[in-house]
């Protein structure tokens, strides 16, 4: 699809389409060889290119190693768009908005835990509902108002997590930046059952163990000790709620912006620009939606420690760190010299700022922040460390996951859940899911090699390897 | 004719569903999104709604239309078994729905996120309607 594309390569890991037609800056792709081949299967280079052309982006697009075909943005797509120039695009943070990860580190070592695995893993699925199940908590619309407006320091507030969860949390949990009077009652109608839930699709909850320390210093700063430790990954977003608000305002910038829809290449990259109404708008309902995620995060992580407690006494789950992967932040970067403000969009891309920022906890802010890379079910997980050079080639962006590679379909054709189940037993990994093509959908070989992904960003130093984590068991939404 | 059909797509769910009407057509986009979540034909025809839907062209009242089955899913826990009476006019459309309020009761695969433009068309070929939907999952 993508064979009239030209690319021209800057590094063994770097690739450039160059400027050319519409395009207002040239289009970065981090990947290898064999990343770019898969890149090229599919529509993920046309809508790289698609991405430098929207007004007021800076340096260039990009696309990360784990990107593929998406809506507007392709996934693993980064956008800096100028905040008084450009705008905001939903379709550069996608549907799930704050869809993002949480990591917790244990004082657990991995022989602890086989034993009790699937009394652990029952406990884990009764305290956390996935699939279609609906929350363990009454969430009143003045419940979620103060969701909403408050993200996670709502649930501190009301007895959930602590105090810690928020302080190694991306934003500290709560953007300041939300209004909840921006989210539709139809949104809000989508999130009243659903917090504290995992949904669905590639969303899990996975107890797994320090399997390889790269760099221990960091390690250490992070709070992981040696290998054999176990942590706990959470990968769930902002649910039916953070969909319907992507969902609103991508059609009532389609209905109020027809002069802008007129020019843009693909509906889904229609975007507000910066000063109108809608801009602003989306903005406050964004934030509202990602501190739903936040707060749904939070809790989830403070109804696994109840999980944990009910099998082993004096546990304690401490979280490493939260960060968001599908967001659009004010940010302000270094440009040719010049600090500017921008709209940073992040479309399945993790926010990767390197030493000395003062958005990363002061614990962190000597090595950089720490980015959480889930891999498919049954692979390892990366923590990596942000750096400098991040900062300048990427906004300070990293990859997001391993990618899909395979259709839901083909995987359902390829894979029995059942069999699969065996399978990963067999390599003492356990599955606990709410059904078996949801296993199947989410087979390890639908997914491009997590190591190449991280490996590339390692290559390019937009994030560093720290700590490979391997899983024990998996709750499957 | 078959009433609808899933094409490969690398990362979400695509259909396309057909109809002698457009009316037809957009009835069986929406069997054939629901049965990305569960098959539409083992839910219970226990509760009746109707609704109505009103945009400002075609593919956004495929769009609008689809998305009230994941917004009645999600606030409350409804799932179609069929739809009737569908009757479209300009770029309205009125149906009455009729599935049940009980997922739990039900093999939930799958949940969806979106309905999304990508790709989507709407097109009229010799008798046929055709219309082509992704949906996000």
């Amino acid at each position: 699809m993508a064979e009239n594309i030209e690319l021209k390569k800057i590094s063994d890991v770097i690739w450039e389409i160059p400027k050319t037609g519409n395009m207002n800056v040239p289009t970065r792709i981090f990947a290898s060889e064999k990343l770019l081949e898969k890149m090229k299967l599919d529509r993920t280079l046309e809508q790289g290119r698609n991405v430098a052309c929207l007004p007021g982006i800076y340096k260039h697009a990009i696309i990360l190693p784990d990107g593929h075909e998406g809506y507007g943005f392709p996934i693993g797509g980064v956008a800096a768009l100028d905040y008084e120039k450009g705008g905001i695009s939903p379709g550069g943070i996608g549907y799930d908005i704050n869809c993002g990860m949480r990591l917790l580190r244990t004082n657990l070592k991995k022989e602890d835990i086989y034993p009790r695995i699937k009394e652990l893993l029952e406990s884990l699925f009764q305290h956390v509902p996935a699939g279609l199940g609906s929350s363990n908590i009454r969430v009143t619309k003045d419940v979620l108002l103060g969701v909403l407006n408050k993200g996670a320091k709502w649930a501190v507030e009301n007895g959930y997590g602590n105090e810690d969860d928020l302080e190694f949390c991306e934003e500290n949990g709560s953007m300041s930046t939300a209004d909840a009077s921006a989210v539709s009652e139809k949104a809000k109608s989508r999130g009243l059952k659903q917090l504290a839930t995992l949904g669905s699709g590639n969303h899990f909850l996975e107890v797994q163990y320090v399997d390889k320390i790269f760099d221990k210093e960091v390690a250490k700063v992070f709070g992981i000790k040696e290998e054999g430790q176990v942590t706990l990954m959470i990968h769930c977003g902002s649910r039916g709620l953070g969909h319907q608000v992507c969902s609103d305002y991508l059609r009532e910038m389609e209905r109020r912006l027809p002069e802008i829809v007129a020019k843009i290449p693909d509906k889904e990259l229609i975007y507000a620009p910066s000063g109108h109404e809608l801009c602003e708008k989306y903005l406050k309902a964004m934030s509202a939606a990602a501190n739903f995620a936040w707060c749904n995060r939070h809790i989830i992580g403070h109804q696994c420690r109840l999980a944990f407690s009910n099998i082993f006494s004096d546990v304690k789950l401490e979280t490493v760190y939260d960060v968001a992967h599908n967001i659009a932040k004010i940010e302000e970067h270094k440009i040719d010299g010049e600090v500017k403000k921008v709209f940073m969009h992040r479309k399945g891309g993790t926010r990767a700022f390197g030493p000395g920022g003062k958005e990363i906890p002061e614990k962190y802010r000597d090595v950089g922040q720490p980015i959480i890379i889930p891999g498919s079910m049954g692979t390892a997980s990366y923590v990596l460390v942000g750096t400098k050079e991040g900062m300048e080639i990427s906004f300070g962006s990293t990859a997001h996951g391993a990618g899909r590679t395979m259709s839901r379909h083909q995987a359902l054709k390829q894979y029995r859940g059942e069999k699969l189940k065996r399978e990963l037993e067999e390599r003492k990994i356990f599955v606990r899911s709410a059904s078996w093509k949801g296993i199947a959908e989410e087979a390890p070989g639908a997914y491009k090699d997590i190591e190449e992904v991280v490996d590339v960003s390692h290559k390019a130093n937009i994030g560093k390897k720290v700590v490979r984590l391997k899983p024990i068991g998996v709750i499957k939404g | 004719m078959k009433p609808y059909e899933f094409l490969e797509h690398t990362a979400d769910a695509k259909f396309r569903a057909y109809g002698k009407t457009l009316e037809e057509a957009f009835q069986n986009a929406a069997y054939a999104m629901t049965d990305v979540i569960t098959d539409h034909t083992k839910i219970k025809p226990v509760i009746e709604k109707t609704i109505s839907v009103e945009s400002e062209n075609k593919e956004a009242l495929l769009y609008d239309f689809l998305e009230q089955f994941l917004i009645l899913l999600d606030s409350e826990g409804f799932i179609l078994n069929k739809i009737e009476e569908v009757k479209m006019q300009n770029n309205k459309i009125t149906a009455k729905i009729i599935g049940d309020n009980h997922p739990e009761e039900y093999n939930i695969e799958t949940h969806i996120k979106a309905v999304t433009y990508e790709e989507m068309f709407i097109k009229k070929e010799k008798d046929q309607w055709i219309v082509q939907v992704i949906v996000d999952i």
